[in-house]
């Protein structure tokens, strides 16, 4: 276990570096100029290089990489062009609201997904069945932007929830409605079929000949067994959330990373880029860590084999 | 025609295949059906206040900022979807089977490399990925294309590289291999075709998820850049007028939403037909 926890750290650092060196690669072999960004379109040539050279941007690839690279292992992510701030800085401030958001989303989905699949699960074949699997569908196939476009009309028109900002429980609702409805399709589908497996096994049968209540036999015997995959899907979602909040929070004004990102990127502001990028592979690597982690205690079985 | 045959048996299926094939003709016939020029700002398209037309009238699903018909930008807006999720995903689709067959055939310290690199894709955040990407390039059609194919092929290569493993270690292959096949003639005439199934249920599912993400960096402006109409992008130049019109966004992402599951739903129906151990459980 000591030896598979170690081994997956080194994996997880590896691949975070390797994440560095392609978005650093990406970054530079791109068009667009950050030196120019900064010195504006109407700054001489010699502004530009002057400003070209102050940011060590007229060094060789494997130089730049470097010095990144060294910084980073130090904990230094580097200083944003544009905000003359530490990119650490800037991300720390803004991650709490992030993350804020992502756990209400991952709260919402989970609730839902666990209750519908286990109804539909329960009721396999039946109209409710059905409805609950087609609404997943339709949950997973709708565009985020526009789910969250229409809900923020929703608030204006009847005033429930604030338009947009950040700070009190209000705020988070439509976000992490928006969020995790959506995503609460995929959870519905995993538990629907986790749970047909485990209902279809030799103890779920007994536990029925023994003349257990089908409430005990679904919450005590089966959907402890069928929660497995969603502690998998839940590491996997964190990752994915990195990206998705870009959309949710440009949508709703909301100050966490993915603003910071949008911002970065509309100023070609390289080093926030970067550190958002890096933050949010991070976060996928963690997420499957974890899950790798917790799932030999949910399952023994995993333990043995 | 039998895996034709047991899609029509699935209600879902059946739905999700007219709206394909309705939302494809609509994208064909554009120039011929669409009341007006997508790009033709109406004289009588804006109201005396300069207000976006709501729907009903000359107009079926109102006009937009400019007083463009919003229905005629919806048709040929349908074509730069397609097109994008076609291409976009047939190429994910081909990145996704040709590392996956090499990596699974080969394994190995080149098996083993592209694998580490399919693991390293894993870890970034594909649409931050796609969205950096497509903002520092300049943005166009193609594009946007390619920027989706070099963030969606990367599921696919795992889960051929899984199937190609399996079918290396098979008698057949060995059969194969002792009669002397070189490698060229059992990849292409011997592994391939059985990741056929894998491919078509890919390319269909992957078209739903890339209509979603044309759609989502159009939204922001980083897709397909107006005045070239995508479903994105008209909610896009909307976006301001939204609470005024909501039509601007309600009927775009009504058709995204739709295409989206569309193809989910057939793509899900054709993986229940092609792999039976997943039936009745997805």
């Amino acid at each position: 276990m000591a030896f598979m926890l170690l081994r997956r750290l080194a994996q997880a650092f590896l691949i975070l570096i390797g994440v560095a060196a392609i978005t650093f690669v990406l970054l530079y072999a791109l068009p667009a100029d950050p030196a120019r960004m900064i010195a504006g379109r109407s700054a001489t040539a010699q502004t530009v290089a002057s400003i070209r050279h102050e940011l060590g941007l007229d060094q060789p690839l494997l130089v730049q990489f470097w010095t990144y690279l060294s910084g980073l292992l130090r904990g230094d992510l580097g200083r944003s062009y544009a905000q003359k701030t530490e990119v650490w800085t800037l991300i720390v401030a803004r991650l709490p609201a992030t993350l804020t958001l992502m756990a209400a989303g991952i709260v919402v989905e989970v609730i839902l997904g666990i209750t519908f699949g286990t109804i539909a699960a329960v009721k396999r074949g039946g109209m409710i069945d059905r409805l609950v699997m087609m609404a997943s569908f339709v949950g997973v196939s709708a565009p985020q932007f526009v789910v969250a476009l229409l809900l923020y009309v929703f608030a204006v028109t009847l005033g429930w929830f604030p338009m947009s900002g950040y700070g009190s429980f209000a705020h988070v609702v439509l976000p992490a409605a928006t969020l995790g409805v959506l995503g609460a399709g995929w959870y519905a589908r995993m538990v629907r079929s986790a749970m047909i497996d485990v209902l279809n096994q030799d103890y779920v049968r007994t536990a029925r000949a023994k003349g257990l209540s089908s409430r005990r036999i679904i919450f005590r015997h089966a959907l402890p067994n069928a929660i497995l995959p969603i502690v998998a899907m839940i590491g996997i979602d964190i990752g994915q959330f990195m990206g998705g909040v870009v959309v949710v929070e440009a949508v709703y004004g909301w100050p966490g990373i993915g603003q910071l990102a949008w911002q970065a990127i509309q100023q070609v502001d390289i080093p926030i880029i970067m550190g958002v990028t890096l933050t949010s592979a991070l976060a996928i690597v963690t997420g499957n860590l974890i899950a790798d982690v917790i799932a030999p205690f949910i399952d023994p079985r995993i333990r043995t084999s | 025609m039998g895996i034709f045959r047991s899609l029509l048996r699935q209600p879902t299926a059946v739905f999700g295949l007219v709206v394909v094939i309705v939302v494809v003709a609509l994208a064909l016939a554009a120039p011929l059906i669409a009341p007006f020029s997508p790009d033709e700002q109406m004289f009588d398209g804006l109201t005396l206040e300069g207000a976006p037309m709501p729907p009903g009238g000359p107009f079926l699903l109102g006009t937009d900022t400019l007083g463009r018909d919003l229905l005629s930008r919806m048709l040929f807006g349908a074509r730069t979807s397609l097109i994008i999720g076609l291409v976009a995903n047939g190429v994910a689709v081909a990145i996704g089977l040709f590392i996956g067959i090499v990596a699974g055939y080969l394994r190995g310290l080149a098996g083993n490399i592209l694998m580490r690199f399919t693991d390293l894709m894993m870890a970034f955040p594909a649409l931050l990925l796609a969205i950096v990407l497509a903002a520092l390039l300049k943005p166009s059609l193609w594009i946007v294309a390619m920027v989706i194919a070099l963030v969606n092929w990367v599921q696919v290569a795992r889960i051929v590289y899984t199937e190609t493993r399996g079918l290396v270690e098979r008698d057949f292959i060995m059969a194969e291999r002792s009669l002397g096949a070189g490698h060229g003639r059992i990849l292409f005439l011997h592994i391939l075709p059985h990741l056929v199934p894998t491919a078509i249920v890919w390319g269909t599912l992957g078209i739903a998820t890339t209509v979603l993400l044309e759609a989502t960096l159009s939204f922001l402006g980083i897709g397909v850049q107006p005045p070239e109409p995508s479903w994105g992008n008209i909610i896009f130049e909307s976006q301001s007028y939204f609470q005024a019109a909501p039509w601007l966004v309600f009927f775009p992402g009504l058709v995204i939403l739709l295409t989206a599951l569309a193809f989910n739903l057939v793509g899900d129906a054709l993986r229940d037909i092609l792999d039976p151990t997943q039936r009745g459980r997805g």
